[in-house]
């Protein structure tokens, strides 16, 4: 009996152990912003080079934040959702074009339309490491105070959104 | 099979992959060449997880190094580098992990089991010995 009690108490603490192990997704980066101030950023504007867009736009509304590229085969695919979020006015998206070319960026826009309020145009990345990014798209959820609540990796569909986005901003709404 | 066919396939055999990753030098100085080789084969490319920002082309491994370059121009030390990647990406983006309430468990772990191994390894030990030897015989009989 004694002989098998050390293993079996070894067992019993390395099963629970192991099954998280299966269950997390470890490619799976959680961002180092949640429940902190969004990382500031001062970008110009995609369409114009004389605006800016920065963290101050983002105080005042739950906004969205939006990291996307014409390189970027996941921005395309979530490209309809966001007109979509846009149509039915559900939330201001802001985006930040993350190492994009300019010429590019704004045809992109002018053939599958426009779903942002403003996209600040990072051509070296800058703005993507100081935001944590790993990859595009991603999409933030920032609240009225300008505080990083959610990122989703990935790109957006009606599904994300149902079951990540819209009950956290219906939480806020309360 | 020709015996020039055969030498084509083996040597085939013994290519090896080149990537062209940015080989041009970061500083002038040895030193810091040194230590910026050193932070960024220590640091973990965020998009191509099992490689460091040494060894990969991706760019976002290219903004990294680019930004470590920029910070130790600033004359920031290897910490100050460390605290810039993790309060962007977290620990996870160091190989070589600081010392945080996160991050014990995995310095103290290898040791636990050491430890315990050795534990273990003492009372198996001391058990055998407690065993009579008089089973010897009994061994040898087998054997025949």
């Amino acid at each position: 009996m004694n002989k098998y009690l050390l293993p079996l108490i070894a067992v019993v603490i390395l099963i629970p152990i192991l099954i998280l192990g299966l269950r997390s997704d470890p490619r799976e980066l959680p961002s180092q912003y949640i429940g902190k101030p969004a990382p500031e950023f001062d970008l110009p504007t995609l369409k114009d080079p004389e605006k800016r867009v920065s963290t101050a736009n983002l105080r005042g509304e739950v906004s969205l934040v939006n990291i996307w590229a014409t390189w970027c085969a996941g921005c395309r695919a979530e490209h309809d959702f966001l007109m979509q979020l846009n149509r039915e006015q559900v939330i201001p998206i802001y985006a930040i074009n993350w190492r994009d070319n300019r010429p590019g960026a704004l045809d992109w826009l002018a053939q599958l339309g426009d779903p942002y309020v403003a996209s600040g145009f990072d051509e070296d990345g800058r703005v993507g490491i100081d935001w944590g990014v790993y990859g595009a798209p991603e999409t933030f959820l920032v609240n009225a105070e300008g505080y990083v609540l959610f990122r989703y990796p990935g790109p957006l569909n009606r599904a994300v959104w149902d079951h990540e986005f819209a009950p956290r901003i219906a939480e806020l709404k309360k | 099979m020709s015996k020039r066919v055969l030498v084509v396939i083996t040597s085939l055999l013994f290519t090896f992959s080149a990537f062209a990753i940015d080989t041009g030098k970061a500083f002038d100085d040895p030193e810091m060449q040194a230590r910026y080789e050193r932070l960024i084969a220590e640091t973990r490319c965020v998009t191509c997880q099992n490689q460091s920002i040494k060894d990969s082309n991706a760019f976002i491994a290219a903004d990294l190094r680019r930004e470590i370059q920029r910070l130790m121009s600033e004359g920031k030390s290897d910490a100050e580098v460390a605290e810039f990647l993790v309060t962007r990406y977290g620990d996870f983006v160091l190989y070589r992990p600081r010392m945080s309430g996160k991050t014990m468990f995995l310095w103290i772990a290898p040791f636990a089991f050491i430890l315990f191994a050795v534990f273990a390894l003492v009372r198996v030990v001391r058990h055998r010995m407690a065993l009579p030897i008089d089973d010897e015989a009994e061994v040898d009989g087998e054997i025949r």
